[in-house]
């Protein structure tokens, strides 16, 4: 299949581009891997033939974090030029094994892991949450891929349906019916996966009578909030919904937890969504939490390198991650635990901790977790 | 009478002729309505095709005159004159255009000609109509009033002054200068600011033809060109002005010893609640800020500053005063706002300490500056890096799309000032250097030679590590990224329309451009004037300029001000609206719809009357009268009524 380099010069406003590298500048892959922005979009506006760009390894180190898109001073869209080409290479089937295995988990399984769909909801089987199609609730609480199938996820899940038990929250999951809701699958390249699963998850939500969406994952609630053009459900992502129960006085955050924390923005969250204050009210709400703000905060966050299929991607990348380089940022700063409210900066910097040596030093926790402690559910 | 028309019909070379055939229009017109004479010629606004007119008009008494030509745009006002001299009224003539309307737009020759015939017959029927009109003369006030004392301001009210008209001079500050006043140096001549500045603003102080108010802001304008009423709040000082000496006894005895960032230092240092803000302000006074007087805001204090004044100046019953002040011109001179870099959090302003912004760095660099002209870091020690950062709100979709057109020459003379007084590394983040001045790439070379580096490429971010700034960039000359290691960062912010700039724009009935500055009539030919008669612009409040284009724009604004009020009277194109006394209910939609504010309403009759003054012409509310009461001139319901038959037929 051909691509017409003109479509991608409207498409992704290739032309006004002013060449001052404020994209490259600001990629949290700029020193870890040969991608450049900058050059990427010039090449591209000026190429006759994707095939040689698109065979860059280094297509698949973009994290589309979104740094680059959200500074550029122009309104050029880089993010959306990198999945434009991924989705040109997942067209021609080109894509690494390791990504195209995760694409068609997603196809088969409804996550990329390939786990069975059967056994979407087991980590739920003894908490007594109710099942969309068994019971009805007007909030959905969406779950997610990793929350439902990896281990270490699953606690923050956990954690979050004592909390909401605890506090009087009425809601429901989609159980074995819940699939991926896609995000990850359109920054992977496979455009038609995503808008399947968009419009199936849709039908599905409005089947089930839902009024308000809960989500685990800032990349869920990215993909829900902003992606799925026919929804008209509110979403929240669940740091918002805590701070609201705590301002409203419904959470009980009992025991002094004598911890000193500090706080990583993951990007999907963070500097694309600009939920920035919640998290923060919820930890230094939580009593013996002493929070220390990291230098690089809030729109100046450092990519984990968790999104953008970068779970599913091999190489493409040398050198320190930014995920060790995070976790000596914090323990630099004195702080005995980095808290995020991600999944995936979850993994990616407990892996950072291991791989670093600084496991005595420093422990990773999602913020459910530490409100789970201070409400002792968990 | 029986009304006799001529018809001349123009070739324009044969930018008519060859589309449309202008013989066989003359014979046309022989069968119109009224017509006199009718003859076509080469180019009939040429000194013989006039004379051709004017034989006709003095041997056949033509009474009314249809020239079949270009727009009315190119030569109305031509043959107007023309029919003036003859001692015809000029509005006894009508342009029928058929060249950008026919011959420019088409080609088939025989279709063009029929679509002339109907415009001719569409002109000859209107003109029919038409009615002799006088222009109406207004008396014009010999005074100027101009709002902003920044360099704008006071370069318009010397040159205005100096020419023997009365200035009222109001700036909203307790001082004059505005932000002039707190440069150090200025490109590219390095000339000291407030040297060449401080005479100007003495010479304001000194003039008797200037009437300074400080602390002021015009609330209200009314009337119109030649004849604006308008009133000016003068804000309390709470000091009197008459008796203060400038001494500064009052600063040293007030109680709030720490003070609150000063506004004239950019917040580099801090002020009392009563202070001069600045050793060579004009008028040198001292004045409370009654947001941090302990006594005004928090009605307890024990007025040490009234103990210490010896002068007895210190007034606290000081109310704000009203003043009106009519005159016949006004010029708007309110500059600029600093683009504020908090909007831009990734350059970590108001998060790290030593990330200033350009004018931050002017009042650092000043030699009557928080250090007095030294370079330092918040601990007091001297940077070994500096960054330069341009284009911080500016060409930024995010902020703002227009280049502030100074930052980056204010950026490298800050570099050179800089390297001079630190021998830092120093560090240019550019996009493009806009150096498009006199002397300005001449100035560019030389901060080069210094030894400057300059990084084609935008910052990226500004993140600390190890105790130092970090300036993530590209280097895009290089394809490289980059994170240089800085002491200092000046973020070059832009300039941006003053936050009550829209405030200010309805005050005067004045427009503004989608950059937020104050529109001009016309972006070439007509750059100082507004669309308000009258109010001209001078300065940064009509988008960003340098210390020379401003004085120039300031200078061109005085002229145009003094060759209006040297007029003496103005006279006012007659073709406005009127309402007819009898036909008038009072049901004011014409005044609502007006967009000039020209209609008033009269209580006492309970009818609307047009200011005849105010009336632009556009017609709304002949359109909207549900009594056909309000009437064009001009452009009466017969006269176009008359037009279109003659076009449809």
């Amino acid at each position: 299949m051909k691509i017409d380099p003109k479509t991608f010069v409207h498409d992704f406003q290739l032309n006004i581009c002013i060449q001052c590298g404020t994209c490259t500048g600001g990629c949290p892959v700029k020193f870890r891997s040969p991608l450049n922005m900058r050059r990427l979009v010039r090449e591209s506006y000026f190429t006759e033939n994707f095939s040689s760009i698109s065979k860059r390894p280094e297509l698949w180190a973009c994290t589309t974090c979104s740094t680059c898109s959200l500074r550029c001073p122009s309104g050029v869209k880089n993010v959306e030029l990198i999945m434009g080409i991924r989705n040109f290479l997942a067209n021609k089937g080109e894509v690494p094994s390791t990504i195209r295995d995760a694409l068609e988990n997603t196809l088969l399984q409804g996550n990329p892991w390939g786990r069975f769909r059967d056994r979407r909801a087991d980590w739920a089987k003894d908490l007594g949450v109710k099942i969309f199609g068994e019971e009805t609730s007007e909030t959905l609480f969406y779950v997610g891929c990793a929350p439902s199938y990896d281990p270490r996820v699953q606690s923050v899940s956990t954690a979050l349906v004592r909390i909401f038990q605890k506090a009087g929250v009425d809601f429901g999951i989609l159980g074995k019916k819940e699939s991926c809701c896609g995000n990850e699958i359109r920054r992977m390249g496979e455009q038609a996966l995503f808008k399947k699963l968009a419009k199936d998850n849709t039908a599905l939500f409005k089947k089930s009578g839902v009024k308000r969406i809960i989500t685990i994952s800032p990349h869920c609630y990215n993909a829900i909030k902003n992606e799925y053009s026919d929804l008209n459900i509110p979403v929240q992502h669940y740091t918002q919904v805590l701070a609201d129960l705590i301002e409203a006085g419904k959470l009980n955050l009992s025991k002094r937890l004598g911890i000193s924390a500090t706080f990583h923005d993951p990007c999907f969250l963070g500097k694309q969504n600009k939920v920035f204050d919640e998290p923060r009210k919820i930890l230094t709400s939580i009593p013996g939490c002493d929070y220390i703000e990291m230098e690089r905060s809030r729109e100046r966050s450092l990519c984990c390198e968790g999104g953008g299929g970068r779970m599913w991607a091999e190489g493409g990348t040398e050198g320190k991650r930014n995920g060790e380089i995070r976790i000596r940022e914090a323990v630099a700063l004195g702080a005995k635990t980095l808290a995020t409210a991600c999944p995936f900066c979850l993994l990616t910097f407990e892996d950072s901790v291991k791989t670093s040596g600084l496991s005595e030093q420093i422990v990773v926790k999602d913020i459910a977790e530490l409100v789970g402690e201070a409400m002792e559910v968990v | 009478m029986k009304k006799q028309i001529g018809i001349y019909i123009c070739h324009c070379g044969t930018n008519i002729a060859a589309t449309v055939d202008c013989e066989e229009l003359v014979h046309f017109s022989g069968t119109l309505p009224g017509v006199k004479i009718a003859r076509d010629y080469r180019y009939l606004c040429s000194d013989p095709g006039q004379d051709l007119i004017k034989k006709d008009i003095q041997e056949l008494s033509l009474d009314r005159v249809v020239i079949a030509a270009c727009s009315p745009r190119m030569h109305e006002t031509t043959f107007r004159n023309l029919l003036s001299a003859e001692g015809i009224n000029p509005y006894l003539l009508n342009i029928a255009n058929i060249r950008e309307q026919c011959s420019w737009v088409h080609q088939d020759r025989a279709m063009a000609t029929e679509k002339a015939r109907h415009i001719l017959r569409a002109a000859v029927a209107r003109v029919l109509g038409h009615e002799a009109l006088t222009p109406r003369k207004f008396g014009i006030q010999p005074s100027v009033l101009i709002v902003g004392a920044g360099i704008a301001g006071i370069q318009a009210a010397l040159n205005i002054a100096s020419g023997g008209m009365k200035v009222t001079l109001v700036e909203k500050a307790p001082f004059i200068g505005g932000h002039m006043a707190q440069l150090d140096k200025t490109f590219p001549t390095l000339d000291c600011s407030s040297c060449i500045f401080t005479p100007k603003t003495v010479e304001v102080a000194r003039s008797r033809q200037i009437e300074l108010l400080v602390s002021s802001e015009v609330t209200e304008v009314m009337g119109f060109v030649g004849n604006f009423k308008t009133k000016i709040r003068k804000n309390p000082t709470y000091v009197d002005f008459i008796k203060c000496t400038g001494c500064g006894d009052c600063v040293d005895a007030c109680v709030l010893k720490k003070g609150v960032p000063s506004e004239f230092e950019e917040g580099m240092a801090r002020r009392r609640a009563i202070y001069i803000p600045f050793p060579q302000a004009v008028p040198l006074k001292a004045v409370v800020d009654k947001e941090s007087c302990l006594l005004l805001s928090k009605g307890k204090c024990k007025k040490t500053c009234v103990e210490a004044c010896k002068a007895g100046a210190i007034d606290f019953d000081q109310k704000e005063e009203v003043i009106e002040k009519e005159v016949g011109s006004i010029i708007i001179a309110t500059g600029y706002d600093p683009f504020d870099p908090h909007l831009l959090p990734q350059y970590g302003y108001g998060v790290y300490d030593n990330i200033i912004t350009g004018l931050q760095f002017e009042r650092l660099s000043s030699p009557s500056g928080p250090n007095r002209g030294e370079i330092l870091l918040g601990n007091g020690t001297v940077p070994k890096a500096i960054a330069f950062l341009h284009c911080i709100g500016s060409r930024d979709e995010n902020t703002n799309l227009h280049c502030s057109r100074i930052c980056c020459m204010a950026s490298m003379k800050q570099a050179h000032l800089a390297k001079e007084k630190t021998g830092a590394e120093i560090y240019e983040f550019y996009i493009d250097i806009n150096a498009f001045g006199k002397g300005y790439q001449e100035f560019y070379k030389r901060v080069r030679e210094e030894g400057i580096y300059f990084i084609r490429g935008k910052g990226s971010e500004i993140f600390k590590r190890d105790g130092r700034l970090v300036v993530a960039a590209e280097d895009t000359l290089l394809g490289t990224p980059v994170e240089i290691p800085v002491d200092m960062a000046v973020l070059g912010t832009g300039l941006t329309a003053r936050r009550d700039a829209e405030r200010v724009a309805q005050t005067f009935g004045i427009s503004r451009s989608a950059d937020g500055f104050f529109m001009e009539a016309h972006p070439k030919l007509r750059p100082v004037a507004t669309q308000v008669d009258g109010i001209f612009l001078a300065g940064c409040c009509q988008g960003p300029k340098d210390i020379p284009d401003t004085v120039a724009q300031a200078s061109a604004a005085a002229a145009e001000v003094m060759s209006l009020l040297t007029r003496g009277e103005i006279e006012v194109e007659p073709t406005i609206a009127t309402i007819d006394p009898e036909l008038c209910a009072g049901c004011k939609l014409c005044i609502e719809i007006c967009p000039h504010s020209a209609i008033e309403f009269l209580e006492m009759k309970g009818i609307s009357a047009v200011n005849e003054a105010l009336c632009k012409g556009c017609g709304a509310c002949t359109a909207i009268c549900p009594n056909k009461a309000a009437r064009q001139n001009h452009f009466t319901q017969s006269q176009v009524l008359a037009e279109v038959e003659g076009l449809v037929t």
